[in-house]
């Protein structure tokens, strides 16, 4: 069993996103411990990108912090390897696809699986490219995470029947961030994914009160939340922690209806 | 290899909450295009609100200036609205109103795409939204309050560069967040299939016009046809009907700016490499992290850091050439036009002027060279006049 179903075999999983460097190395690596020690059952790690066009302006404002330092790749994958000396639990990576193409599909994927990253969200990449990248992450045994938007319709069954690790449903339309509801038919989207294969679905997108997150783990198999943490992030910065590991353990009891 | 290929350039590297518009976007411009209806609808509206064909007119005093080749000037600049923009407008506009769409929105760099946008929104009573980078809303303000008196809303955006750039990434969240009624007019070459391949074929009556003009006037085809590159589609509208024929050279000018060396251009071909940005696979500025590189050119609407991925084609299989042209020598090719013709072109459409004052010389005397006036310049006096430190 991969990390990632592990992370899913023993209940809903709470999913934790944050910024990779954001506002530094050191503070992600500490905030990924914290988040994990709290309740998270998988994290994931954002990777800067000039022009994240499919988030809105908490996270796009955090890849920018993340640059300003030049955050990379390589310091990223370090960070990863010295994560995983100490915790288990999956990780995935959300890249948007130029810095994974920049660097190569082989070696990039071959980097996940050396350094412990578990599978990559690469939101600019839909099932129509995937034919480019797919055989070099099977070979590294890394899960490329399908995405399922609300307007996917006849879609989603051929994205989840295609899907490993887990499916990516989309709350809304637009980009990241939090929103006060979540108006999509989640349940008939779960009930496609599930005609067709059994690999967990987690939603995310808007997710942020624990009401929120408590209701939707009632369909799906998990719920994502990224936004409502980075905003923690950029008020505390790097005294984010206690905030985090409050929020964290939040959402998590909720999510697993504790 | 998946559709919207040009070799390996183009694809649809674009949120899967777009991927079924796109889909849909293909099948009605598809069934358009052999849809006897929309193509008359279409040729109406270029011929009896653009004004096409735009005038291929032979530039004499140019020629004298130059010694060599006989230059021609394709009059994009005389279309309505004042640029080729209003030709891809015109066609995507119509696609949109089959497709039940009622608001329009756009990305603009020098404000020529959201003026050409927002006129044909007006025309056909449609809701519209522009995006402009706020950089490009103070040099080109202008052009901002003729959108808005089109009835356009004019978003400056006010996030990274604040420049085409921006503007592209602003109009794409703002068509994932609403695209049930939405069409989003892209205004160049670029962008997710089908976009590179509609846009192209609806500028290309500039070329098609420009072959049957020239043989009409001189009995042969142009040695030479000479566009400015920033997305690129005036350059691809005025390419197109000669890929074939190999005797003539297809020649782009992109921005240089202050200098390819100097890190501020926006030269995509001479510095750029491959990558995957705004829905495709192309040549872009960027860093070895493949982080898009902030670009520069006194030219808002080459100031972006991609080319059109057919252009990256056209340039990778040899077809097509591509050279720099500094701002100063736009500037001095734009002023060079203004004394001898009696023409104040656009700062965008100057950069192929500028590549002319070089390439023509050297060309056959007997033969013609046809540039691309891609647009007028009312918009950029003020800015030149900045740069001569001229008070007005």
């Amino acid at each position: 069993m991969s990390r990632i179903e592990q992370a899913f075999s023993k209940g809903k999983a709470f999913i934790a996103f944050l910024t990779g460097g954001d506002p530094s190395i050191a503070d992600t690596e500490r905030y990924i411990l914290e988040m994990a020690a709290a309740g998270a059952d998988l994290i994931e790690i954002g990777v800067p990108f000039s022009d994240p066009v499919a988030e809105g302006p908490v996270i796009e404002e955090a890849n920018l912090r993340a640059l300003k330092h030049n955050t990379n790749l390589d310091d990223l994958f370090e960070l990863v390897k010295r994560v995983r000396t100490k915790i288990q639990i999956p990780l995935v990576f959300l890249t948007y696809l130029n810095p994974v193409f920049k660097r190569g599909y082989s070696k990039f994927f071959n980097d996940c699986a050396e350094y412990g990253v578990d599978g990559v969200i690469i939101p600019d990449m839909p099932m129509e490219e995937r034919g480019e990248a797919l055989p070099f992450a099977r070979a590294a045994g890394v899960d490329i995470i399908s995405l399922i938007a609300p307007t996917s319709k006849e879609r989603a069954r051929q994205i989840a029947s295609e899907a490993t690790g887990f499916i990516y449903i989309v709350s809304s339309m637009g980009t990241t961030g939090v929103r006060s509801s979540i108006d999509t038919d989640i349940q008939s989207i779960i009930n496609e994914v599930r005609s067709v294969t059994n690999v967990p679905a987690a939603v995310g997108f808007g997710v942020n009160t624990p009401q929120q997150a408590a209701e939707l783990a009632k369909i799906a198999d998990g719920v994502i939340v990224g936004s409502a943490i980075v905003r923690l992030i950029a008020q505390h910065g790097s005294n984010a922690d206690a905030y985090i590991k409050e929020y964290i353990s939040d959402m998590s009891s909720a999510a697993k209806g504790l | 290899m998946n559709k919207g290929r040009f070799g390996e350039f183009g694809g649809q590297y674009i949120p899967e909450t777009l991927m079924n518009e796109l889909i849909k976007l293909e099948a009605e411009y598809k069934s358009a295009m052999e849809d006897a209806e929309f193509k008359a609808e279409l040729a109406k509206l270029m011929n009896e609100y653009a004004g096409r064909p735009s005038l291929l007119y032979k530039a004499e005093r140019l020629t004298r200036e130059l010694g060599g080749a006989q230059i021609y000037l394709k009059r994009e600049d005389l279309n309505h609205t004042g640029s080729h923009k209003i030709n891809n407008c015109l066609g995507q506009a119509l696609l949109a109103k089959s497709m039940g769409k009622t608001r329009l929105i756009a990305e603009t760099g020098a404000g020529q795409h959201g003026v050409a946008t927002a006129t044909i929104a007006a025309y056909f009573g449609m809701e519209c939204e522009i995006f402009m980078g706020e950089e490009d809303t103070q040099r080109q303000a202008l052009n901002v309050y003729r959108m808005e008196l089109l009835g356009a809303r004019v978003h400056p955006v006010k996030t990274g560069t604040r420049t085409l750039k921006d503007a592209v990434n602003a109009a794409l969240r703002e068509w994932t967040s609403r695209v049930e009624d939405t069409h989003y007019l892209i205004g160049s070459v670029m962008g997710p299939h089908p976009f590179p391949l509609m846009v192209r074929d609806f500028q290309s009556i500039i070329s098609q016009e420009a072959k049957e003009q020239i043989l009409q006037e001189t009995g042969e085809l142009p040695q030479a046809v000479i566009a400015c590159v920033g997305g690129g589609s005036n350059a691809m509208g005025m390419f197109y009907n000669f890929i074939d024929e190999k005797d003539v050279r297809l020649i782009g000018a992109e921005a240089a700016g202050r200098g390819i060396d100097t890190g501020e251009h926006a030269a995509t071909i001479t510095k750029g490499s491959i990558g995957v940005f705004h829905g495709m696979k192309s040549l872009f500025c960027q860093d070895e992290a493949g982080q898009i590189a902030p670009v520069y050119s006194i030219s808002a609407g080459l100031d972006y850091p991609g080319i059109g991925p057919e252009h990256a084609y056209l340039h990778d299989i040899g077809r097509a050439e591509y050279y720099p042209i500094t701002d100063e020598e736009a500037v001095c090719a734009f002023e060079l036009l203004a004394r001898t013709e009696g023409i104040i072109c656009a700062i965008e459409s100057a950069h192929a002027v500028a590549q002319a004052i070089k390439t023509v010389p050297q060309l056959d005397s007997s033969k013609s060279v046809i540039i691309c006036l891609s647009g007028r310049g009312d918009k950029d006096a003020a800015m030149i006049a900045a740069y001569r430190g001229v008070k007005l």
